[in-house]
């Protein structure tokens, strides 16, 4: 039977859409209720409520800590100080990305680290005669996040903490009688805090948040909402803008770091002298300009969007519930040159948007390129412009 | 940590959709220096309302150099957002965004200066019996309300939403165009004229018909083809009044209708946003995008006449007789302020005098603003409070707002008035401290000349009138009331300026609207005095937070420069 995460009893009374979605192994609540634009709305005006609880979470410690997770992780560990997180992937030998997630230090030998699917197995295979031990501690705490502006006022009435907290930094606190630990992190590329707590007591926090909340706009946000957030923050989601290189079929089905525009990941490697899984195919990948393409945002021509439907009699649809699926990129003379795999209508940006992966020589902001889509059933080819990542990026996301 | 820190947003004047200076705590400062130096432009805009604003935001796109003088301490002029209590932002006039031009979003790259239209999530009609239609982002949800009310009108409501977009579609185009001149022989709008002619030719028949019955007949009649059920053509007809002393059983009630029905927002017709911070926070961001185009906006500046030279304006005198030199003037006021009072009219032909003498303001709308120490309270729907989340219509009836419209048409304002409430500090928590509450209300019909008596003396009975209608649907209402602002047409026209405080610069109607906005011949924001123009609302299309007017206007300005530019450089060619 599907799980429930502990904010279920809370989530199950906010959510009168009826509308959930596994995710994971866990029921999660696709909009509480008639619309996810309002949901958005909330995270970029005010702040929403999103129970992150599915994550899994590996515990990683011991006194080699450290070097093994400099040696497993593309982006150095060693930077990450004590109370502060890290936004991170690793990689196989080949430069290809397994998957990406967040590190936090603990303590100076104590991790966390997070991920989308089960990784496990591949950490534990790596640890060889290192001193450092691996758990699952996936259920051993929910997960809330709240996301927007005034995510930093509502939690510091509860937890003064948080005011001076920096991006991606860490503290324990109290909120509602529950010790938790609280980071500023999120997916939402807003200002945005995540609520680590043990389950049992999950229920209190969540009444705590909700209640200094009151009469602040905020709302529980579901993950129709968190995904047009994160698309309109560049933030990639696996199984959508990329696959895990372990259980890829081809290595068209594969990314690299850089590909994937994360290679600022690992900017300081010649300072760097980490042997990290995958570093030996990066430096080739950089030597040689190897890279097939580079996944970049696109915004689109609204005119030309429009004229397409408008000279179709038909009134251009401005829908802001993100697509999740292919979508190929042209040049003028038709040639395919890659392909989007997230887009949707950005409300903020009154523009529909897009991540896609095009050729190098493409990827220079402002070069034009054509998306097809499909109007009144048959394609056209629509005016798109690159666009760096992220699209939208407020300064208090980590101001 | 790896990641690079960037400055707080208060360190930064226009922040990417950061809403933290969004609180009217960013004067528009750089007022140039009025004793000394520079006080020569390439265009002078008189008017820091919305339209004043897009009109010289375009201008200075376009490279000139552009000043943009305002009355007031504040740009924005109808659409303004005012702190009148600590904490507590009242949308002091206009409250609601819908018709602006997405073309100019683009244009002046709003959305970089923190342009953000919050989605309203439901319509709330209450009705006397205590019954109500409440509508929200749930089309099949919604269906089921109306059929609650008529089963008839559920499917009814689909038909008319489907005829009503297709006449938009095909008007819409007009909203975008400056009007064809039908009076001039120039090739060039022959053409024009020609290009419109056959745009009509190639369109469906009904969709013809259905615009010409709604920009000539009523809204009920219009209404009737389609519904029974009170309170949705109740709901509907409110649109068909707004700003307009007509009823919904007057002939003209269907173009207001249609206006309304016209706007868009994310691409879909008809819906409405509340910007945030109000229509106020809305004008803040034009005003930044204007200066970030290099315009100069000057406060407390009012013009008192413009300069002209052998029938050419030259530039602007400020009351306190300060000059400012242009070869470009553009009034983004009313046409009786633009033609009657700016210039003398005696410079201008007398049947365009004689027209705008015509043009009939008569204003209709008030404003009454509340501080709430709580939301109200519909009993029949307990303690929810999420319907006021979008527009709470109070015009239960087409009967209701014909009666209300009765008073008016004899010289008083409703017993019984038609009520727009917006709470938008439901939604936006930047309006009011946490738990309280700011509701604009707007009000028809209040007509600006009150027979046997005038507004300085009516204005707090006024406010109670409406304060006790909206007692009547929600019990309890005046015990939360913090403070009332009332805001009679008198107070509009003292306050922003608009003659007879008709809130859209002039009354839609079909003779003062497109080809006569706002007067024959003289429909293309030109005027008769060379290098002098107009953009304010009483030009086509018309009033409403659009910024049409605005953007068309700099077209021409901007058109008849390079016309300029070229004979200019024409003869010089020839001379060399
Ligand atoms: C009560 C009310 C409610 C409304 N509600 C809505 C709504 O919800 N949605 C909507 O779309 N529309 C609404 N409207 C209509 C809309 O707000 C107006 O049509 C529009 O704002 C007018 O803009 P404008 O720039 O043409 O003129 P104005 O806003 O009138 O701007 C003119 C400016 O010129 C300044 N000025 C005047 N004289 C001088 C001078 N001599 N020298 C220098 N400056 C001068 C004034 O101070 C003012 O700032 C409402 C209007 C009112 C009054």
């Amino acid at each position: 039977m599907i799980r429930t995460t502990p904010f279920h009893e809370r989530t199950a009374a906010a959510n009168v859409s009826g509308l959930w979605e596994h995710w994971s192994g866990y029921l999660v609540a696709r909009k509480y209720d008639q619309s996810e634009k309002f949901e958005y709305f909330a995270i970029r005006n005010s702040a929403g409520l999103f129970d992150s609880s599915p994550l899994y979470k590996y515990r990683i410690h011991g006194p080699d800590a450290e070097a093994f997770l400099a040696g497993a992780l593309a982006r150095d560990v060693r930077t990450c100080a004590v109370g502060h997180g890290q936004y991170t992937a690793w990689l196989d030998d080949r430069g290809y990305v397994v998957e990406d997630g967040v590190i936090f230090r603990n303590a100076v030998d104590d991790y966390l680290l997070t991920s989308a699917e089960p990784n496990f197995a591949y950490f534990d295979a790596l640890i060889g005669r290192a001193r450092v031990t691996i758990e699952d501690v996936s259920e051993a705490s929910a997960v809330l996040s709240i996301q927007g502006p005034k995510s930093r006022e509502i939690l510091a009435c509860l937890a003064p903490e948080v005011a001076g907290l920096p991006y991606f930094g860490l503290t324990a606190a109290t909120i509602g009688g529950a010790d938790v630990t609280i980071s500023r992190t999120g997916f939402t590329g807003d200002l945005g805090y995540e609520i680590w707590v043990p389950g049992d007591q999950a229920l209190a926090v969540w009444d705590a948040v909700t209640e200094a909340s009151e009469g602040r706009g905020v709302l529980p946000i579901g993950s129709i909402a968190l995904d047009m957030a994160r698309i309109e923050a560049g933030l990639l989601l696996l199984d959508v803008d990329f696959q895990s290189s372990r259980f890829a079929w081809t290595d068209a089905h594969r990314s690299t770091l850089i590909e994937l525009g994360l290679g600022w990941m690992v900017r300081d490697l010649a300072a760097d002298g980490r042997a990290f899984i995958g570093r030996a195919a990066i430096e080739r990948e950089l030597r040689d300009r190897t890279s097939r393409w580079k996944l970049t945002g696109l915004v689109f021509d609204w005119r030309d969007y429009d004229r397409h439907f408008d000279e179709a009699g038909l009134i251009p649809p401005k829908d802001h519930t993100p697509i999740d699926a292919e979508y190929y990129i042209y040049d003028d003379s038709g040639n395919q040159l890659g392909y989007a795999t997230s887009q949707m209508y950005s409300p903020m940006l009154q523009r529909h948007i897009a991540l896609a992966r095009v050729p190098l020589d493409l990827a220079k902001p402002g070069t034009r390129v054509k998306m097809e889509l499909a109007v009144s059933h048959r394609y056209e080819y629509f005016d798109a412009v690159v666009t760096r990542l992220p699209l939208y990026n407020p300064d208090r996301r980590t101001a | 940590m790896a990641k690079t820190k960037t400055p707080a947003p208060a360190a930064r004047p226009a922040s990417n959709g950061s809403s933290g200076s969004a609180n009217g705590t960013d004067p528009i400062t750089n007022l140039p220096d009025r004793r000394a130096g520079e006080r020569t432009y390439d265009a002078i805009v008189i008017g820091g309302g919305h339209n004043g604003l897009v009109n010289g935001a375009y201008l200075a796109k376009n490279g000139l150099k552009t000043l943009i003088l305002e009355r007031r301490h504040l740009v924005g002029g109808a659409a303004i957002t005012e702190e009148l209590r600590p904490g507590f932002w009242f949308t002091t006039f206009s409250y609601a965004l819908s018709l602006l031009r997405p073309e100019i979003i683009h244009d002046l790259e709003l959305t970089k200066h923190g342009f953000m239209p919050l989605l309203m999530p439901s319509t709330f009609a209450p009705m006397e019996n205590g019954d109500y239609l409440l509508l929200g982002q749930d089309h099949g949800e919604n269906l089921r309300e109306i059929a609650r009310h008529s089963r008839h009108d559920a499917d009814a409501y689909e038909a008319f939403n489907h005829d009503v977009l297709r006449v938009c579609r095909a008007i819409k185009p007009l909203l975008d165009q400056v009007p064809p001149d039908i009076f001039s022989t120039d090739p060039e709008e022959l053409i024009a004229l020609a290009t419109l002619g056959s745009r009509f030719q190639s369109m469906d028949r009904k969709v013809v018909h259905d615009a010409v019955r709604l920009l000539t007949g009523s809204a009920a009649d219009f209404l009737d083809d389609y519904f029974e059920s009170e309170i949705l053509k109740g709901y509907l007809a409110s649109s068909s009044i707004i700003g307009t002393k007509v009823g919904p059983y007057s002939q003209g009630s269907g173009l207001v209708l249609l206006y309304h029905l016209l706007g868009e927002h994310d691409g879909e017709f008809g819906s409405w946003a509340f910007h945030k911070q109000g229509n106020g926070g809305f004008t803040k961001v034009l005003a930044r995008a204007a200066q970030a185009f290099g315009a100069e906006i000057a406060l407390e500046s009012p013009v008192e006449r413009v300069i002209t030279k052998d029938g050419r304006a030259t530039g602007v005198a400020l009351i306190d007789g300060t000059e400012f030199h242009a070869p470009v003037v553009v009034s983004a006021l009313d046409p009786r302020r633009t033609f009657l009072e700016l210039v003398d009219p005696r410079e201008l032909p007398t049947d365009l005098v004689d027209a705008i003498e015509r043009f009939r303001f008569q204003g209709t709308s008030a404003k009454v603003n509340f501080a709430l120490d709580g939301a109200p309270r519909y009993p029949a729907l307990g303690d929810r409070t999420d319907q006021f989340r979008g527009f709470t219509n109070i015009g239960p009836s087409m009967e209701y707002l014909e009666r209300a419209y009765d008073d008016a048409k004899y010289g008083w304002y409703s017993k019984r008035p038609y009520i727009d409430g917006a709470i938008q500090s439901t939604i936006d928590p930047d309006m009011a401290p946490p738990g309280k509450h700011v509701m604009s209300t707007f009000i028809q019909y209040a007509p600006y000349h009150l027979k046997g008596s005038d507004w300085d003396a009516e204005k707090e009975r006024f406010g109670d009138t409406v304060q006790a209608t909206l007692e009547s649907f929600f019990p309890g209402f005046g015990d939360l009331v913090l403070q009332r602002e009332i805001r009679t047409p008198l107070d509009i026209e003292r306050t922003v300026g608009l003659s007879e405080g008709n809130i859209f610069g002039g009354e839609f109607l079909a003779p003062q609207m497109w080809l006569f906005r706002p007067a024959p011949g003289w429909s293309q924001y030109r005027t008769p005095i060379d290098g002098y123009y107009q953009c304010g609302s009483g030009t086509h299309p018309g009033g409403c937070v659009m910024g049409a007017p605005g953007k068309l206007a700099a077209g021409q300005i901007l058109k008849d420069r390079a016309r300029r530019g070229s004979t200019a450089r024409t003869k010089v060619g020839a001379g060399a």
